[in-house]
């Protein structure tokens, strides 16, 4: 009796080592993505993934790198820094991928990066903007602005070409990314001798805003600054102006989803976001990379989906140019990246390990965003 | 003093829904003594019902006040029908074990909603379209009433007193009252419990409904979790009012919608949830019975 049991131990785990062991190819550079596919942020996942698998797919289409072809594996992490952790060290452990892109969400960013620091595998997030991400460590980059730079241009954009003396600010208090560009937007504005009229906030999930708004009505400000994620902001939107608030709202690039017109409507008319690029450029390299997307996947890449085919694209150049494909050197390719050309404009990697590059504000105008201005750092 | 109203306006028509689903917690509580965690669930399945019943209807290319009533209306028989399904599959099995096994398996039907209903509709928030035109009706300096709030609180205020009236006038209600008073007793004159039971939650469930329509009218949005923080607060709110107190929900209901509306203004929104299980530690502490909540000492 207790042979057999031995026996059907041992089966057992032979097959578990089997069937979960990896299934290392050496022709194959494992890329790990997690990005919340599901959940109230879902389509900046979504659009994510589509941009990164456009680039993959591209690459992989021109013969791969260096001859080796890329294996993405792509994960859920349903919007939940919880999930992120967990989903993070499974491409890790598991998966034992090479580099990781993810998170668009700075609080989920900032749950993955320290597991991608402390087991030395180089991470790169598309587009979240939050200064502290790439602070966890060396092995951490992202190729997009940060929020002290997005928050000094709606500052500057709502005092030069709004005229706006007062402000009034809605942030997020659970974000990361919220609370951050809105405090650098308060401290330019201050700076440049605005005046900060109510600083009210909520937390994410809510669904009534009208206390705030209430109370940011009776301060009659010149405009309020909202930086917080589609979701939210749509409802904001539409409930400033049943209260009969109709000066502009103005946000960040959390904005940037067609989900947003879909809840906010007519609401919106008039309100300003800063983005990371516009589909409406006149760049042929935006121009050919909407026409491809498109193609693909039938609408407008949104800027989410963009910094996803960039994050790929820097990735693939420092894969090319990496010594070897150790961690270390694809970390150290990674960290030399100067002028890459990509869609979202030139991307240099600085000492911070941050994007430097420009920001464009967009209005928007019966559900649609249209291009206003760029500004560069 | 213009904001005081506005909050307090904003408060009322908040209030107004969370009064209704209050409602469903404390008749069932009365009927069976059992907290159905489910409720809140119950609310969330009422405004996907809603949903789907605007777009196959088209509601949103010719917003009317007759598209709420047909969204309305459907929304509670599709929720009525839950509700007696889970009573019969989930509770009734269960009406001759101890009460904690009860409550238990209202957690599980609970989660079993809020999972199941990730798995079906996708945990992606839906947008619920416009069904009926937004307009403000009356403006007192800068506080305005639209049409959404009086209609918010106008069908809340409906159904309470169609509930009140089943109740109190009707021949259902007054079996309803018996067997919430005693079951043996009333089964032994002739009530058929089982039916007025499978009743209360059919009721029960379709006010729910109806909360979540109107949930959606002011907040459009949906999602498989819209229920449980929504359905915490009602819960509060009629343990406020004195769980098993018709009244008592109501006001308990206004009293939850109200201070939350002010919390938020004038103090802040970090405190939103907090107030309410703040206010639930107070009750429990001071009038266990809640508001309007009869104190029945247990007999050892």
């Amino acid at each position: 009796m207790q042979k057999r049991f031995i026996a059907v131990l041992f089966m057992v785990s032979a097959f578990l080592t089997d069937s979960c062991g990896p299934k290392i190819n050496p022709n194959e550079i494992r890329i790990g993505e997690y990005g919340s596919l599901t959940g109230a942020q879902a389509t900046f996942g979504t659009s994510t993934d589509n941009g990164i698998k456009l680039a993959v797919d591209e690459i992989n289409g021109a013969g791969g790198i260096n001859g080796k072809t890329l294996k993405l594996t792509a994960y859920d992490d349903q919007g939940d820094p919880a999930e992120a952790a967990v989903v993070v060290t499974k491409l890790i452990t598991q998966d034992q991928v090479q580099v990781v892109l993810g998170e668009v969400a700075s609080s989920l960013s900032l749950a993955a990066a320290p597991i991608c620091q402390q087991n030395k595998i180089p991470m790169i997030s598309p587009s979240s903007t939050n200064p502290k991400v790439t602070q966890v460590g060396d092995y951490v980059f992202r190729v997009c602005f940060i929020d002290p730079f997005q928050g000094q241009v709606m500052s500057d954009f709502a005092m030069n070409n709004l005229k706006a003396q007062t402000a009034a600010i809605l942030r997020d208090q659970k974000s990361d990314y919220s609370m951050g560009l809105a405090d650098f937007f308060v401290k330019r504005f201050k700076e440049k001798g605005g005046t900060i009229v109510s600083d009210q906030s909520y937390v994410a999930g809510d669904v009534d805003f009208k206390s705030q708004l209430t109370n940011i009505r009776g301060q009659k400000p010149d405009v309020i600054f909202v930086p917080g994620y589609y979701g939210e902001v749509g409802l904001i939107a539409k409930q400033a102006r049943e209260l009969g608030v109709k000066v502009a709202l103005l946000g960040g690039d959390g904005w940037d989803s067609s989900k947003l017109y879909e809840i906010g409507g007519a609401a919106l008319d008039g309100c300003y976001f800063s983005s990371h690029y516009s589909p409406e450029s006149t760049d042929p390299k935006v121009q050919d990379f909407v026409k491809k997307y498109q193609t693909k996947y039938g609408q407008v890449p949104d800027a989410l989906a963009t910094l996803g085919y960039d994050s790929m694209g820097v990735l693939a150049a420092a894969l090319k140019n990496a010594k070897s494909l150790s961690e270390a050197d694809i970390r150290d390719a990674i960290a030399a990246t100067k002028a890459y050309t990509g869609v979202t404009g030139s991307i240099s990697l600085d000492a911070n390990r941050d994007a430097v590059k420009p920001a464009v504000v967009l209005k928007i105008e019966n559900s649609k965003a249209s291009y206003v201005t760029t500004v560069n750092p | 003093m213009e904001s005081f109203f506005q909050l307090l306006l904003n408060g009322t028509a908040l209030g107004s829904i969370y009064a209704l689903i209050a409602l469903g917690y404390t008749m069932v509580y009365g009927i069976l003594r059992l907290i159905n965690f489910a409720h809140g669930d119950i609310v969330m399945v009422g405004a996907y019902a809603g949903l789907f019943t605007a777009l196959s209807i088209g509601a949103s290319d010719h917003p009317t006040l007759w598209n709420f009533f047909i969204v309305l209306i459907a929304a509670m028989a599709a929720s009525a029908l839950l509700g007696l399904v889970i009573e019969r599959l989930a509770y009734r099995p269960l009406r001759h074990v101890p009460r904690l096994n009860l409550l238990i398996t209202a957690v599980g039907v609970s989660l079993l909603l809020e999972n199941l209903g990730q798995v079906v509709f996708g945990a992606t928030p839906r947008v619920f379209p416009d069904i009926m035109p937004s307009e403000t009706l009356l403006q007192f300096g800068q506080v305005a009433v639209t049409n959404q709030q009086v209609v918010v609180f106008g069908t809340s205020l409906f159904l309470m007193i169609v509930l009140e009236w089943i109740v109190l006038k009707t021949k259902l209600g007054r079996a309803m009252r018996a067997v919430s008073f005693s079951h043996e007793i009333a089964s032994l004159v002739g009530i058929p419990t089982d039916k007025i039971v499978a009743f209360t939650f059919a009721v029960g469930s379709a006010l729910a409904a109806a909360a979540g329509i109107l949930v959606c009218i002011s907040y459009p949005k949906v999602d498989p979790l819209m229920g449980v923080m929504i359905g915490m607060k009602a819960f509060v709110a009629a343990v406020l009012g004195g769980i098993g107190s018709i009244r008592g929900a109501v006001v308990g209901g206004f009293i939850m919608g109200i201070a939350e509306a002010m919390v938020v203004g004038y103090g802040s929104s970090t405190y939103r949830d907090a107030l309410a299980f703040a206010i639930l530690i107070l009750i429990l502490l001071l009038k266990p019975a809640g508001l309007f909540g009869k104190y029945q000492p247990e007999k050892v």
